[in-house]
């Protein structure tokens, strides 16, 4: 499949802050293409370099063969952006924002039919200071859509929405790619991008640490295992950082979650017991893409 | 679940300026706050003045015309600056803060057509203030029609465009909407004191009416008065006022900030 995005070495910094220190990825057509990394990694930074509205410092970008920041005019009308945080007007209706909006285009998409979809129709003389949370990202996806783009960038898509709203929401996109639209999704969300993204980028402090599928990613931690427990007394972490099994202990409230190879459970388990320490509650998984986001960042994530 | 979306059929495509244009003044019609100090104020300064009957006689000082015939040309100045002065820079300035502007930039509208459709909703609001206004005048108080329409109208429309491209130049450069307000309350003072808000031009000394020949508004009321007497303005004031819009659009064309 051809590449639809290169980002070559991206470096961009504000005064002193790298934001952005060497990034390079390659988006395939026709696939969610996650960008995966914790609070400040520089993801925002790297796509809004793709849809031109910062320049990088140095590096190389193509969007479709376009220049982000000299194409602009051809860019604007072939890639779908959805921002992190923007708003429109509080008194524009839901269907003035979409109608005006797909004035823009030179292909626009039937903004009634795009309504419907979205689950807007309801909605369509609703202003939009008084839309749900929900509903404002719904109609920020609508407005992506509406040049009938080949491309969508996606910031922070969830964030902020319940839990239901969220598997809408990540149903809406799945159908978006099938009709062959190549997406971008930047997410602090494992979940999410575990769900949605047929390959992930992981950033952490402007850097790329690794490029690969979900699965792929989750198998870099040896095939290890995440055990949880609840430890009857509080107890030093250097009982069980110092095992060769280990690679991670953290603490969520009063749950323990270590993280290891294969025979970590055994090892824990043992140093535990000749230590008079009970494990409630205790819980063994396979690791997931939360492991390895922890392992090669170091940082836990958001998601809970 | 496949979202299939088919184009927009070619009859429900607009004109993207046009479309810009037309929100925006809707938008401006359901602000009620906007109504009432940019179209509601000039209009009840019309009132009060026409009601009080000493504005209301004729005054050699003025050539025979009355205090309101004198007021009708700054009022509709004065409803022109109000707009754009005020109203304008502190909502464009707002949609920076807010992101609305940022999110106009990723589509193909760009900064022209965004000042444009400013441009095209303030100037009808403005454009129907000031019809009100000549209206109201003539029909409430019996103030003749500006003598020479034609004129008068150039006049008016020229002022509006010369005084938006300032407050659009105010939004683009000085950043936030608290400072683009106090920018334009700054400004807005002494160019209605040199339109004759406080002191008419006429009265004034030598050396402040060169100085108000010079400003945007001093240079619209005296056309409007000319107008409103039955003169075609000078090539002066006209040039003037196409001089600051020209200039000002252009500047804030070129600084013109999406964030």
């Amino acid at each position: 499949m051809p590449a639809v995005i290169e980002v070559q070495n991206l470096r961009r910094s504000y005064g002193d802050t790298v934001a952005v220190d060497d990034v390079t990825f390659t988006v395939q057509e026709g696939e969610i293409f996650g960008i995966l990394g914790p609070n400040g990694a520089g993801k925002t930074t790297t796509v809004e370099c793709i849809e031109g509205l910062r320049a990088p410092d140095s590096g190389q970008i193509s969007v479709l063969g376009l220049d982000p920041r000299h194409d602009r005019p051809e860019l604007t009308q072939r890639l779908g952006v959805q921002l992190q945080d923007s708003q429109l007007p509080d008194q524009l209706r839901v269907a003035e924002a979409l109608r005006l909006n797909s004035a823009f285009y030179r292909n626009p998409a039937d903004w009634h039919a795009l309504m419907d979809t979205l689950g807007l129709t309801s909605k369509s003389k609703t202003p939009f200071g008084k839309l749900s949370g929900g509903q404002k990202q719904r109609l920020s996806i609508a407005l992506a859509l509406l040049g009938s783009p080949r491309v969508a960038v996606l910031d922070e898509l969830t964030t902020g929405l319940d839990p239901q709203a969220r598997r809408d929401t990540w149903e809406l996109i799945e159908g978006v790619r099938d009709r062959g639209v190549t997406i971008v999704l930047v997410t602090h969300f494992m979940e999410e991008a575990e769900r949605l993204c047929d390959r992930v980028a992981l950033i952490d402090a402007g850097r790329v640490v690794a490029i690969d599928t979900p699965a792929g990613l989750a198998g870099r931690v040896e095939a290890g295992q995440r055990i949880q427990f609840r430890p009857s007394v509080p107890f030093d972490d250097a009982l069980l950082t110092h095992l060769p099994e280990v690679t991670h202990v953290i603490h969520r409230g009063d749950v323990v979650v270590v993280t290891g190879n294969d025979n970590a459970l055994n090892a824990v388990t043992s140093v535990l017991a000749r230590n008079q320490i009970v494990a409630h509650q205790l819980r063994v998984d396979q690791a997931s893409l939360e492991d390895a986001f922890l392992a090669l960042t170091g940082k836990h994530s958001d998601s809970q | 679940m496949s979202v299939a979306i088919a184009p927009l059929p070619a009859a429900e495509r607009g004109s993207a300026l046009g479309r810009l244009a037309l929100t925006e003044l809707k938008l401006f019609a359901r602000e009620r706050l906007r109504i009432v100090f940019g179209v509601g104020l000039p209009l009840l300064l019309v009132i009060i003045i026409g009601c009080i009957p000493f504005f209301n006689q004729p005054r050699a000082a003025y050539g025979g015309a009355t205090f309101l015939d004198v007021y009708v040309p700054i009022m509709v100045g004065f409803s022109a600056a109000l707009l754009s002065l005020t109203a304008l820079p502190m909502m464009l300035a707002g949609y920076r803060e807010r992101g609305v502007l940022r999110r106009l930039q990723t589509t193909p509208i760009g900064p022209s057509r965004v000042l444009a459709a400013q441009l095209l909703a303030n100037l009808a609001v403005v454009a129907g203030t000031s019809i009100a206004i000549v209206l109201l005048a003539r029909f409430g108080f019996g103030v003749a029609f500006p003598r020479q329409l034609a004129g008068f109208v150039i006049a008016a429309l020229l002022a509006a465009v010369a005084l938006m491209c300032v407050g659009l130049f105010i939004a683009a450069v000085v950043p936030g909407s608290r400072a683009a307000q106090a920018t334009g309350a700054l400004l807005f003072y002494p160019l209605m004191f040199f339109a004759g808000l406080w002191l008419p031009i006429a009265n004034m000394p030598a050396t402040l009416q060169h100085i108000s020949h010079a400003t945007p508004l001093g240079a619209a009321v005296q056309a409007l008065t000319d107008s409103a007497q039955g003169h075609w303005p000078t090539w002066l004031q006209l040039v003037t006022m196409a001089a600051y819009a020209v200039a000002f659009g252009l500047a804030a064309a070129r600084w013109f900030r999406w964030e």
